[in-house]
């Protein structure tokens, strides 16, 4: 059993999903879907215990070794991540309910809950597996069970939003499989470990050199990098709630391990070398334009997509450093941002289900109205600014040494002034909810349900508890860091 | 002139690709873009199934006086790239009916206007 878990953690939710198609009745999908995701965060987190003690678990699919078969592969990296996706996947289930219920029409809630356990399936796979192949199969799986899941939203435009992202995103995961296929005629494998064995001999051939452009572009396209973020802002604002929450804080960190995978783990950071500088200008400037843009938005939750954008330009600068304190600050703002922006998109999903809005003007005097999802709202808000006692103050902390650390005085300048920027879009929204009137005439409403206040509550509570004790997570993202570190050709 | 002919298939593939993405990018009508989409895949499918190819290999099926093989494990692999895409070309088509029938077009000007008049809300 215990040495299994690496395939349990994939195939539970692979094949509870048809199991909720079957049971049909919605809550009983719920109720299904809700042990399914809280058995796989119980196996994340024994993998993880594993691999802190006993260090690198690799597991033979189907019992074929490794460079022939599939291999598993789960080291400290991608136990990290499976921790994330799975923690977020349970924690938004109880949340879930009730959301659904409001925002998905009711004979289609059993198809939602299949879909959204394919897309934990994929997003774990996408963590643990060690072929760059599978890595592909499972980056399919979990993007058109996404397409799915935001066409399910209530407007006519959360379809023209999935197709859009399908175009984008497949486009993407082509662009991945060109680049395995040239990496395949260049060694004859598929498996990471045995490719990052085979690739320096061949590291200098037009050939991988195309591979990597193909690999890293194709992954920048599903990590929503400026300037290939155009599908996210409408798919984040018009798929369901819970939807949003999920995607937001899982999805496109997955696609960062991704790319951390491939460029160090398979081709030995020497592509870094290249696109270094490249990467940090796109981070830069995503870091701005997502910002300021978001400043603009009348609309919360694309506001937040936007906001999103910002943040993700944070882990690729964190990335492009080449430094293990860079990495780091990158890795912990992987986990950092799925908590707060999970929290943010919660509360926003709160207000949503009372208001039936989510315009800025809407939320007049919502502080008195629905105190709790508010302060929450404002908390996360903090940590999305990186506040001292916030879990974005940590990361914040890591990158801006990593920028000393190179003598890069203006990065860490920029990365200053752009939480300034995320200072003036939190206080639109904060000074509307405490400082505005309530609008007269406007219909009594009540604070968000328990079901949907508990799970904001422990995001919440959890992204400020990261941030006044992070040793544990800065320990696990600093190990996973030098591993990567280690792994890069002199 | 040995690299125009002996890379035939390289140059199709690329071919193919260039078109593929071209009506991705170019074309205003939903379903092109789907066809288009298409087509960029199925080159792929072709590049992964040319670089498998060994000179005077046959089908990798043991027999008599055969010592050649080409290699089949790329094969397998567009098989699975193959249902990808069918999903992916399924799930596309069903969004366009979809968005057929709430907005009455399939051209991408027409959506994107009905989007900005009737919709202020965002």
């Amino acid at each position: 059993m215990l040495a299994n878990l690496p395939a349990l953690q994939v195939v539970l939710p692979l094949m509870a999903a048809p199991i909720c198609l079957i049971l049909r009745r919605a809550d009983w999908a719920w109720a299904f879907s809700l042990i399914v995701t809280w058995c796989c965060f119980a196996i994340s987190i024994l993998l993880l215990l594993q691999v802190q003690t006993v260090g690198d678990i690799s597991y033979p699919m189907g019992d074929w070794a490794a460079p022939w078969g599939i291999e598993y592969k789960v080291d400290l990296l991608s136990a990290f991540l499976l921790v994330i996706v799975s923690a977020i996947g349970s924690v938004v289930m109880p949340y879930a309910r009730r959301s659904v219920e409001a925002e998905v029409p009711g004979p289609r809630i059993y198809l939602f809950y299949t879909m959204y356990l394919l897309c934990l399936c994929g997003l774990l796979g996408i963590a643990i597996t060690g072929d760059a192949f599978n890595l592909f199969v499972f980056l399919e799986v979990s993007s058109l069970s996404s397409y799915v899941l935001i066409s399910m939203g209530r407007y006519r435009r959360s379809l023209t939003a999935a197709y859009r992202y399908l175009i984008m995103g497949t486009v993407g995961a082509t662009f991945y499989i060109i680049g395995v296929g040239m990496m395949y005629m260049m060694t004859g494998t598929l498996n990471m470990a045995d490719l990052a064995a085979r690739i320096p001999a061949v590291a200098d051939t037009r050939t991988i050199q195309v591979a990597i452009a193909f690999i890293i572009v194709g992954l920048g396209l599903k990590l929503a990098i400026f300037p290939l973020h155009m599908w996210l802002p409408n798919a984040y604002t018009f798929a369901p709630s819970v939807v949003t929450i999920f995607l937001a804080s899982t999805a496109t960190k997955i696609a960062v391990y991704a790319l951390l995978r491939m460029v160090f783990t398979v081709f030995g950071g020497a592509p870094l070398f290249v696109v270094a500088q490249a990467l940090m200008m796109l981070a830069v400037v995503a870091m701005f334009v997502g910002s300021l843009v978001a400043i603009y938005q009348s609309n919360i939750k694309r506001m937040l997509a936007y906001s999103s954008i910002a943040q993700i330009g944070y882990m690729v600068l964190g990335i492009s450093f080449i430094s293990a304190i860079g990495l780091t600050g990158g890795i912990i703002h992987l986990f950092n941002h799925a908590l707060v922006k999970g929290a943010l998109f919660m509360a926003v999903g709160c207000m949503f289900l009372r208001l039936e809005s989510v315009r800025l003007e809407d939320m007049a005097g919502i502080g008195k109205r629905m105190p709790v999802t508010m302060a929450c709202f404002l908390i996360a808000g903090l940590g999305l600014i990186g506040v001292p006692l916030t879990a974005g103050f940590i990361s914040k902390w890591y990158l801006v040494l990593a920028a000393f650390e190179k003598d890069m005085w203006y990065i860490a300048a920029l990365v200053l002034a752009s939480s300034l920027l995320a200072v003036i879009y939190v206080w639109r929204v904060v000074e509307v909810a405490y400082f505005k009137p309530v609008p007269p005439g406007a219909n009594e409403i009540a604070e968000a349900p328990i079901s949907m206040l508990v799970p904001l509550c422990i995001l919440t509570g959890a992204s400020v508890y990261f941030g006044i004790d992070a040793t544990r997570t800065v320990d696990i993202a600093a190990d996973a860091a030098n591993f990567l570190m280690r792994g890069m050709m002199p | 002139m040995s690299d125009l002919v002996g890379l035939y298939n390289y140059w199709i593939f690329i071919v193919l690709m260039m078109i593929g993405f071209y009506i991705v990018m170019a074309q205003h009508n939903l379903i092109k873009k789907v066809v288009g989409l298409n087509i960029f895949q199925v080159s792929v499918f072709v590049f992964y199934i040319s670089m498998s190819k060994v000179e005077n290999g046959s089908a990798p099926i043991i027999a008599d006086g055969v010592t050649v093989y080409s290699n089949p494990l790329p094969h397998v692999l567009i098989l699975t790239a193959i249902v990808v895409g069918v999903a992916t070309t399924a799930l596309a088509l069903a969004l366009v009916v979809r968005i057929r029938d709430a907005y009455g077009s399939i051209e991408e000007d027409d959506i994107e206007a009905a989007e900005r008049t009737q919709e202020k809300d965002f």
